[in-house]
């Protein structure tokens, strides 16, 4: 048996890669082990066509939520336990104009830092009363809301001691199948930023920022609920911006 | 403006993202499935795949219902059978298998959206169900990997490679 990989190791490999310039992670990001067999080799074939059916995409309605779906403190018979919380923000494109009327998903470990799934064997209890699941379609400003509570930070087994901090993990579409973003939320302040892999993956600084949620004292309603706020920007191309001739 | 960089999907995402019916866009079409194989050769068991394609008339309008609700329980019921909705949503079987019903779209081919544990930014490729100006620009080797294989009639067999000698085309669409 070789020695089990140590943080200290792994803070190595993640200062090597520091500062890397770009918007969104490498795939070959060595640090995080599971992306060794998982990222392509070969360079993406670039694709120019103005016609191309990923600048347009799928569309969702009233339908296709309850309204219960973006509460997720109230989806059992009881609520959950943990510090409850508002998620809000606005879904925006490059051009900074507003997302409408499209799906937002999330999912999160409950305040103990467990996630309801068989896979997850972190000896911390599940709550009886909290899914970790929600749904919402955005208004004609592009802003979403949920009301959760604060997940817990969860060991994984990256490398010894491996920790990942609290995160909100979010699912969203644009007005493109080009824009398709998965991504994860994080709160400000978590001593846990600077071990985690999968966070540093953003190498440049002030793109790892803007995964980070501000705390907004103004959006905590009193003797209820700590508020923060996370606005969302969409890469991509759409048919309007090809248009344009971008 | 900078966008939100993107992050993995993970492992825990199943009671949030998969659906009853995910790939089920359309009956009396056909049928495509593959495995999804990283670059060991071993499938990958906890990849997530969208598909985006045109309905048989090649309208790129999409419709909404892919999840539509139970307004009494909250259920999903998923699509009517009768609005083609454009987008379907598989999570690879423990086995690394997946599959999509729907319809041949005239324009060709059907987009897939790759998510995955292990894989930091999701990668996009298409599903050729023949010829194409765009499959003609790559080089042979490379090609076959954004072909489907029609195994029999109106059932194709596609797999993705994440990395290695059968690498799939992945695309940058800028
Ligand atoms: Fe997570």
């Amino acid at each position: 048996m070789s020695e089990p990989l140590k943080q200290a190791d792994i803070d190595q490999e993640i200062a090597a890669r520091a500062g890397e310039p770009g918007d969104h992670p490498a795939r070959d990001y060595a640090p995080y082990r599971s992306t060794l067999l998982r990222h392509p080799k070969q360079p993406l074939v670039a694709i120019k066509d103005p016609e191309a059916a990923e600048l347009t995409g799928p569309v969702f309605g009233v339908s296709d939520v309850t309204p219960f779906d973006n509460d997720l403190t109230k989806q059992h018979l009881g609520e959950p336990l943990g510090e409850r919380i508002t998620v809000r923000g606005r879904v925006l494109d490059r051009q900074g104009r507003p997302v409408r009327g499209q799906l937002v998903e999330i999912w999160q470990a409950n305040s103990a830092g467990r996630y309801l799934h068989q896979r997850d064997d972190h000896p911390a209890p599940l709550d009886p009363n909290f899914t970790g699941v929600g749904r919402c379609l955005t208004d004609d400003d592009g802003n979403y809301l949920f009301t959760t509570i604060k997940p817990g930070p969860y060991p994984w087994r990256n490398h010894l001691n491996a920790w990942r901090p609290a995160h909100i993990h979010f699912s969203l579409f644009g007005t493109a199948f080009t824009q398709r973003l998965v991504t994860q939320m994080y709160f400000p302040g978590d001593p846990l930023f600077p071990y985690d892999p999968i966070m540093q993956s953003v190498t440049d600084e002030r793109a790892r920022q803007r995964l980070i949620a501000d705390y907004v004292h103004d959006l905590s309603e009193p003797e209820f609920s700590l508020g923060y706020r996370w606005d969302i920007v969409l890469d991509g191309p759409t048919a309007t911006w090809m248009e344009e001739g971008r | 403006m900078n966008p939100t960089p993107s992050q993995t999907v993970g492992p825990f995402y199943g009671y949030a993202l998969p659906f009853p019916g995910g790939g089920d866009l359309a009956t009396g079409g056909i049928a495509v499935h593959g495995y999804v194989y990283d670059g060991a050769g071993d499938p990958v068991p906890d990849a997530l795949l969208e598909f985006w394609q045109a309905d048989e008339h090649g309208s790129l309008a999409g419709a909404p219902g892919t999840l539509r609700r139970d307004p009494t329980n909250g259920a999903i019921l998923g699509r009517d059978g009768v609005r083609f909705t454009g987008f379907g949503r598989v999570a690879t079987d423990l086995d690394g298998h997946w599959t999509l019903r729907t319809v041949v779209p005239p324009n060709g081919y059907i987009s897939v959206c790759v998510f995955a544990r292990g894989l930091l930014h999701h990668l996009f490729t298409r599903i050729y169900l023949g010829q194409d100006a765009f499959l003609d620009s790559l080089p042979p080797e490379r090609r076959q990997t954004l072909v489907a294989a029609e195994e029999r009639e109106g059932v194709y067999r596609f797999d993705i490679h994440l990395q290695g000698e059968k690498e799939t085309v992945f695309l940058d669409f800028g």
